[in-house]
């Protein structure tokens, strides 16, 4: 080692080594949320970060893949999911603890466009000519286009529209086809549209929760991480007065704990 | 096996996809890969490495930009509604237009390759003999060029029945106009439908299977074609 830059790269090393080791004490957590939470749980993460030592890794995506990814040891330790069903079941797989499911908020679906004049807080735009494609999340995969077929459905709409039905992978897929107008409405979740009550941009219609089944999303911790205090201190802020607030901000509804 | 009639409608529908795709890239891509092969011009550089991007973009910027672009504001979408066929995304031409985008370097490198590979020795020949441009071109460069049609409409084929990442991003998943077989498995995945999954996924790995073994046994210049060109 006669290289005085070999000696130098070497020395660095050392020193970042060090001081890694001291920040690297608090625990780390992985949440895998579902796409419609994305921007709530960001808010979420960042202020539970700001008052823990907790580091939090954060991954989006939609229910079912995850789902799958679950049951094949993906290395999470909270799942926030966008129904009911799929963390009840890693519940009765033994992949997740039974004790720690809760339901931590409930989907509110809205109509959305772009254009400020289309909506006007009713559903009287979804008969009309004014559109060619309407947008909604996959009903076979998604909890929110499940809801937004029953709506259809429950306005008699669903057979008129057939041909104008664009889907989404997922929820946030569906919002990417309205805000870049290559469908001119859909249906969203309206924490994607909504925040502190008013709306981000565009025209909408808040649709009225008698009209589908109730979106309960579920949060769960996995059974590896029963140890993980991180985890346990995440899902306590969830139900905590602070955490309530922010989700509901977004739009979402609380059940009672 | 037995299908459902939405996973024979997908199967329909990429099986069309990649024919017309096919079609239209040999058309297309015949004449951009002979004036790549025999150009001098300094724009053969910038050209061919337009013609390679979708080689190393990832589906998710190409599928990401044409979105944009396809959209009522975006520079496509302004131009196929000025022209009154409304906007692209979300419908089978836009597939199409998509795919020709997605799998035009893998028609044009391989017929690139083997115009290249003929040398200039019989084109000088046949213009000594009197040919003219057009007739070197369809009388002795196609011709002889004739084992790098096959290999380019195999890839093409192939790459075009192989496509997922573009597709799920403008697609819309409409049954028999943009769900194609690939969205289709990704969709039995998801929802857990593995039964039906398999079946698909395993249905196509034979078939491809099947075609590529065709293309092999006959023609085993195409084998070393494939091989130039990942090289």
């Amino acid at each position: 080692m006669n290289n005085p830059f070999k000696k130098a790269f070497y020395g660095a090393s050392l020193i970042l080594l060090f001081s890694n080791s001291n920040v690297v004490v608090a625990e780390s957590l992985t949440i895998a949320s579902a796409s419609n939470f994305a921007e709530t749980v960001a808010a979420l993460v960042q202020e539970f970060e700001a008052k823990s030592d907790y580091e939090v890794r954060l991954i989006l995506g939609s229910s079912g893949r995850f789902y799958s990814q679950i049951s094949n040891g993906a290395p999470f330790d909270i799942f926030l999911s966008a129904d009911r069903e799929k963390p009840a079941a890693l519940v009765t797989n033994g992949l997740a603890l039974p004790q720690s499911r809760f339901t931590y908020a409930t989907g509110r679906l809205a109509l959305w466009s772009e254009d400020e004049n289309l909506i006007s807080g009713d559903s009287s735009v979804l008969s009309t000519d004014e559109y060619k494609k309407i947008a909604l999340a996959n009903p076979r995969l998604a909890p929110y286009g499940k809801a937004a077929m029953e709506v259809l459905t429950a306005l008699s709409l669903s057979d008129d529209l057939r041909d104008k039905l664009v889907q989404g992978e997922n929820i946030a897929q569906t919002y990417q086809f309205v805000s870049t107008g290559n469908a001119k409405l859909g249906f969203v979740a309206s924490s994607q549209v909504i925040k502190n009550g008013a709306l981000t941009s565009g025209s909408a219609w808040l649709v009225p929760e008698d009209l589908h089944l109730p979106i309960h999303q579920d949060a769960v911790i996995l059974a590896k991480s029963k140890e993980n205090s991180a985890a346990h201190a995440f899902m306590d802020f969830l139900k905590a007065s602070e955490g309530r607030r922010i989700i509901q901000s977004y739009g979402y509804g609380l059940q009672d704990l | 096996m037995k299908f459902s009639s939405d996973d024979l409608t997908a199967l329909y529908l990429t099986l069309e996809l990649a024919a017309t795709v096919t079609l239209i890239l040999l058309l297309l891509g015949a004449p951009l890969a002979w004036w790549l092969a025999r150009t001098q011009s300094w724009f053969k550089g910038p050209i061919g490495a337009v013609v390679a991007l979708p080689l190393v973009l990832p589906p998710t910027v190409l599928g990401f930009y044409l979105l944009l672009a396809m959209g009522p504001n975006g520079p496509i979408g302004q131009v196929t509604q000025s022209i009154g066929i409304g906007t692209l995304a979300f419908t089978y031409p836009g597939l199409v237009f998509a795919s020709v985008l997605y799998s035009l370097p893998f028609v044009v490198q391989p017929l690139q390759n083997a115009f290249e590979a003929i040398g200039d020795r019989p084109l000088e020949v046949a213009a000594t003999l009197g040919a003219g441009k057009l007739k070197r071109f369809f009388f002795v460069g196609v011709p002889m060029a004739k084992p790098g049609f096959f290999t380019a409409a195999v890839l093409g084929f192939a790459h075009t029945v192989g496509e997922f990442g573009v597709v799920l991003m403008i697609g819309g998943n409409i049954p028999g106009e943009t769900r194609v077989v690939s969205v289709q498995v990704y969709d039995h995945v998801e929802a857990l439908a593995y039964g039906q999954a398999h079946q698909l996924a395993l249905f196509l790995v034979l078939f491809s299977f099947a075609v590529l073994l065709l293309v092999y046994g006959i023609q085993r210049n195409s084998y070393r074609m494939l091989f130039r060109l990942n090289s």
